[in-house]
């Protein structure tokens, strides 16, 4: 098993070639991004969201770098990956468009810089609008999205991806462990937009930890199946290795940014230490477990199929037909 | 995991995840309902001032105390902008022997239809060692409010109103103060600047000049008041609102204490 589809065709390596210096631009903007969630966490950690605050300049200014203490370190930093985020995926966009022959790649790429774009636009409201919830969460929930976007972007242009001949096995059981992977996907989704509503003061804390129980058992149910069922398939096992570790570190993380923030952090004069390394780190962690599950269902979609007559409507399922 | 109970936890986790959104939702709506009650922008047209008989006008008096232990005042890290060389002490609750300052007195109700005009003088909000001098305000509405900065560093003044308009500047060192004025009531609308987190300070937006804010001693003093039946609100940022009800007669002196006890943990 594994080289052959249903039909008795053998599965062919994608017909484009690998390009070491388009897959290490994607790998540095999926890096970089992830350097821009932590500088957007520490933004919003240390309650410097407004500490520059006018929007598309800083400080009237399109290119002066302010003084860059209190609030505006982060704001500001924060501003300047952002722009060289912009940077790297205009690059990525255009070379993705002159090298790539797969065409639906081709699209991610320009799918990329406009999410950038989108976000950028949403930092700027936020700011001109003195951060109101529902836009600072949407911020915070397409930062993670652009993020998985150049995770997948990197793995799609990856030498294993592009050369090597998919293991394949099909899946009988229901639900399949495609549809797990995108249901835990939802329910990650769902947890970023309640942990960003109770971060930006528009939702209480409890949503996000009562909800946390829930991803909690969906994506134990993923991994775990992903585990037992189809160990011999690295592309799904180590991500769904990660996956599992990161949601138990990211359990622990939250309890602890709780204690920190809600318990013990009431009614602190300024955000300290603790609650700030908490609160970042729970953030960071929670963005790298969103694009492992997205990584896990990019790779069970490759690699472990929903059998074949499973999708043909009934009618149709004729053998003589494949 | 066969079929079947692997479709049932699925369907489980799905209705949970939606009552909890429901659940999230109608506890949201309290406070949109309430944001959307809020009294338009634009403030009342002014009406000439109602006359009073200086002859005839009374004074309260009195001191505020803490009952129970007065909390340990938390201390500030200003290490992270080196323009900040102040004080480095919370002033959330400011307690000297029992007496507790940034308390705001003010008459909340018992003045009736009568009307006030807006000084012409403006209230000074001072921005030195990175902290706001006073930390607590009054001010009638329209009254100008001017902003400045004494230290050798950037603010931003950024006052986040319930029933006022929002605003947020930024006011570098040595440059002209800032002039502002609320539209509306508001008691202990909190102001903050995003630079230095531990900078906040509040301002109570009145309609009466029948206010005063209580000192390092806990005592204050509303003079000028016309005979009559009042309620006095006391309010503490930390520590909540008391009122007390008082009548005073003309030219009268009359002492109003109040104490306040730690907020329940």
């Amino acid at each position: 098993m594994g080289t052959q589809d249903p039909r008795g065709t053998p599965l062919k390596a994608i017909a484009t070639p690998y390009n070491r210096g388009h897959h290490r631009l994607a790998v540095i903007l999926a890096c970089w991004t992830f350097l821009l969630i932590i500088a957007g966490a520490l933004v919003t950690s240390n309650d410097a969201g407004l500490s520059v605050p006018d929007w598309p300049t800083s400080f009237g200014s399109w290119y002066k770098i302010p003084q860059l203490v209190g609030g505006v370190k982060f704001e500001h930093t924060h501003r300047m990956i952002a722009q060289g985020a912009g940077l790297l995926t205009i690059v990525l966009a255009v070379w993705t468009w002159r090298v790539e022959k797969r065409r639906w790649l081709r699209v991610l790429g320009f799918a990329a810089l406009g999410t950038v774009i989108a976000q950028g636009v949403l930092g700027g409201l936020t700011v001109l609008f003195f951060l109101p919830p529902p836009i600072s969460s949407a911020h915070a929930a397409l930062a993670q999205t652009f993020f998985c976007i150049a995770v997948a972007m990197a793995l799609f242009t990856g030498k294993k991806w592009v050369e090597e001949q998919p293991r394949v096995e099909f899946d009988r059981r229901r639900p399949s462990l495609f549809t797990l992977t995108l249901l835990s996907i939802f329910v990650l989704y769902v947890q970023l937009l309640l942990g960003a509503m109770f971060r930006h003061h528009g939702l209480s804390w409890w949503p996000h930890v009562v909800h946390a129980v829930v991803v909690s058992f969906v994506l134990a149910w993923t991994a775990v199946r992903a585990l037992t069922v189809y160990p011999q398939i690295e592309a799904v096992r180590r991500p769904a290795i990660m996956m599992l570790s990161l949601v138990i570190a990211q359990l622990c993380l939250g309890f602890t940014a709780f204690l920190t923030r809600v318990a013990w952090g009431r009614d602190a004069v300024q955000p300290e230490l603790p609650m700030v390394v908490s609160t970042v780190t729970h953030v960071a962690v929670g963005a790298l477990l969103l694009a492992s599950t997205v990584i896990l269902s990019i790779q069970v979609w490759r690699h472990v199929p929903v059998a074949f007559e499973e999708r043909l409507p009934e009618a149709q399922r004729d053998p003589s037909a494949a | 995991m066969n079929k079947k109970t692997g479709w049932t936890g699925m369907t489980v986790s799905l209705l949970a995840l939606c009552a909890l959104l429901v659940l999230a939702a109608c506890s949201k709506k309290d406070n949109t309902e309430q944001s959307s009650n809020a009294p338009a922008e634009s403030a009342a047209p002014a009406q000439p001032a109602t006359p009073i008989d200086p002859a005839t006008v009374a004074t309260i008096n009195g001191t505020v105390k803490f009952d129970g232990t007065a909390p340990k005042a938390s201390k500030i890290d200003m290490s992270q902008d080196p323009g900040c060389k102040g004080a480095n002490e919370a002033e959330n609750v400011v307690v000297t022997g029992g007496d507790l300052a940034n308390v705001f007195v003010y008459v909340k109700d018992g003045l009736g239809n009568r009307t006030f005009d807006a000084p012409k003088d403006p209230v000074v909000l001072e921005q030195q060692g990175c902290r706001y001098h006073p930390h607590v305000l009054g001010v009638i509405a329209g009254q100008t409010v001017q902003i400045k900065n004494a230290d050798p560093t950037t603010h931003n003044i950024h006052p986040t109103p319930k029933d006022n308009r929002e605003w947020n500047e930024s006011q570098p060192p040595s440059s002209p103060a800032i002039e502002k004025n609320f539209a509306r009531e508001e008691i202990m609308l909190p102001v903050k600047c995003n630079q230095h987190p531990w900078m906040k300070m509040y301002v109570n937006v009145v309609k009466s000049p029948f206010f005063a804010v209580t000192a390092k001693d806990g005592k204050y003093e509303i003079k000028g008041l016309p005979p009559g039946d009042y309620t006095i609100a006391f309010v503490h940022e930390k520590l909540g609102e008391q009122d007390q009800k008082v009548t005073v007669a003309a030219k009268d002196t009359k002492t109003l204490d109040q104490s306040f006890k730690a907020a329940a943990e």
